[in-house]
């Protein structure tokens, strides 16, 4: 049961006013564009179409009715930042022009161009963005289960479980208590995040539990700027945390909710009073059902355009793409969202898509005042390449003198507020 | 006088051929992204809507680029960029011509 054309066009923008005229105007054919997946991605999609290409028809397909970010959540953890404060509506692109359909869409049907609402209706398309996000693997440590995410919260998901879960038992926990962390092998969502969260509850801690403890057991021998989250945990919270890589038998292989422990590939059981458990993941199920992802549980583009190498006509954006070197970012899938938009307004239009350059930010809070980043410019043609000599990371301290350095954390940190009112002003105001 | 600037301006960035293919509201993505949507900045960061003439735009991409100016990620960023993209931003961010 197709939406009718006279039903998509009645729901239809308030387009002419707002739209903001275009620099350099590639194409003008219209089409309907679809988008599932209200996040960084395919907000960010919806309204770079209704900025740039106010020709096209774009439906925005979102179950829920606000976003709560990824980033700054880990500020709530802190105590620095309520979740009201992360959590956006979508009134503003309706506003612009976008139509919202409030629904979960639970199946895409890619020969007849057309997206299946939970409630039977079929949504058509001419271009279909997948900007779903991650689902998170069950099963992959053994007992982790959804039940056992009540007791031990992954927090990694908003949509699933807000982090609000972690900050009530870190403020529950007793005074010189263990805080514990699972962190999963590469690809995940924020590489920077769970030593972004490590810095955040240290912080908490210093304050209202300073002889707690934090043991950060990772799948991994190395992490998204390490040196200076290390730097900076040695000269902010000496002797708080601990950090053991995969080498140090760090890479936990189960858990037990009765016993609040994770267990070790060799067998360490580690107990903590909190236990936050990052588990592997894979893109969302709408993706994968879809053909979409490849083996891996990820799915495959090309850099050239960020359109499914496996289904033609579709987009696939953010954390559910294969994007590397891109991080599983929000700033990344901004990107990719207006690079996508733009190469679908040519490919209706029967025009060559533009050169691919994507661009990331990622910024960390560690401390007050305490901000460091890294960044990245990428081009995309056969492949997805890093442009050598460009981005990277923040100097170490080392690299600072004295007062310079001070400064330089305390305007990243500034840097990070200016980055999240901008990309969430952009994408929800 | 208009595309007597705009020539000035590609004459500095290097490659007009390849000016004309970068596109400077697409490219704006990755400077939006902090600086906001239409450059205006906040929080520390400056803004960047109609705050140079292009040349200045240019030249200070360039300073950067060069560590010639204190800075704490767009000598990073501005690394990544080719002298026709800094052209194409120019364009988009700084003052009308």
């Amino acid at each position: 049961m197709p939406i009718s054309r006279r039903r998509l066009i009645a729901a239809a923008p308030l387009a002419a006013g707002l739209a903001v005229a275009p620099s350099v105007v590639r194409a003008q054919a219209p089409g309907r564009v679809v988008i599932i997946g209200g996040g960084f991605g395919g907000a960010s999609a919806a309204r770079f179409a209704r900025d740039r290409f106010p020709h096209l028809d774009v439906t925005l397909i979102e179950q829920s009715r606000s976003f709560t970010t990824c980033p700054y959540g880990n500020l709530v953890l802190a105590g620095r930042r309520d979740i009201g404060s992360i959590t956006f509506g979508y009134e503003r692109l309706a506003a612009r022009g976008v139509r919202l359909v409030h629904q979960r869409a639970v199946a895409i049907d890619p020969q007849r161009k057309q997206v299946r609402l939970a409630d039977g209706v079929d949504v058509p398309y001419d271009r279909l963005v997948v900007s779903p996000g991650i689902d998170l693997r069950w099963g992959a440590i053994e007992g982790y289960d959804e039940a056992a995410s009540a007791r031990m919260p992954h927090c990694w998901v908003p949509g699933l479980q807000p982090v609000t879960a972690l900050a009530e038992q870190l403020r529950a926990m007793p005074q010189g208590g263990t805080f514990v962390m699972a962190i999963p092998d590469n690809p995940f969502r924020c590489p920077p995040g769970p030593y972004e969260r490590i810095s955040m509850v240290a912080e908490y801690l210093k304050r209202h539990n300073p002889r707690a403890k934090i043991i950060a057991l990772d799948a991994k021998n190395g992490f998204s700027k390490q040196p200076l989250f290390q730097d900076a945990w040695a000269e902010l919270y000496p002797g708080m945390i601990e950090w053991r890589g995969a080498s140090n038998d760090g890479r936990v292989i189960a858990v037990n909710p009765a016993t609040m422990e994770c267990v070790t590939e060799f067998g360490d059981r580690v107990k903590g009073d909190v236990v936050n458990v990052i588990p592997p993941q894979m893109a969302a199920r709408i993706a994968r059902d879809a053909g979409l992802a490849a083996q891996s549980g990820w799915c495959p583009i090309k850099p050239a355009t960020f359109e499914s190498a496996q289904v033609p006509d579709i987009w696939v954006l953010g954390d559910a793409s294969i994007a590397a070197p891109m991080p599983k970012s929000g700033f990344a899938a901004n990107t990719q969202a207006k690079h996508a938009i733009a190469c679908i307004a040519a490919s209706l239009a029967g025009q060559a898509p533009p050169p691919a350059v994507y661009f990331n930010t990622c910024y960390s809070h560690v401390g007050e005042d305490y901000g460091i980043s890294i960044v990245g410019v990428y081009r995309g043609g056969t492949q997805l390449t890093e442009v050598e000599g460009s981005g990277g990371i923040s100097p170490r301290n080392s690299a600072l003198e004295g007062e310079r350095r001070a400064e330089h954390r305390r305007l990243e940190a500034l840097y990070a507020d200016g980055w999240y009112d901008a990309i969430t002003g952009e994408m929800f105001g | 006088m208009r595309s007597c600037t705009i020539a000035m301006v590609l004459l500095l960035a290097g490659s007009p051929a390849i000016a004309e293919t970068a596109d400077g509201a697409l490219l704006a993505g990755a400077c939006q992204g902090c600086h906001g949507v239409s450059g205006e900045g906040g929080h520390g960061i400056p803004s960047i809507r109609q705050m140079h003439d292009r040349q200045q735009f240019v030249a200070l991409m360039r300073a950067f680029r060069a560590n010639e100016r204190p800075n704490t990620v767009m000598g990073r960023i501005s690394r990544g960029y080719t002298d026709a993209e800094i052209a194409a931003l120019a364009a988009h961010f700084a003052k009308p011509q």
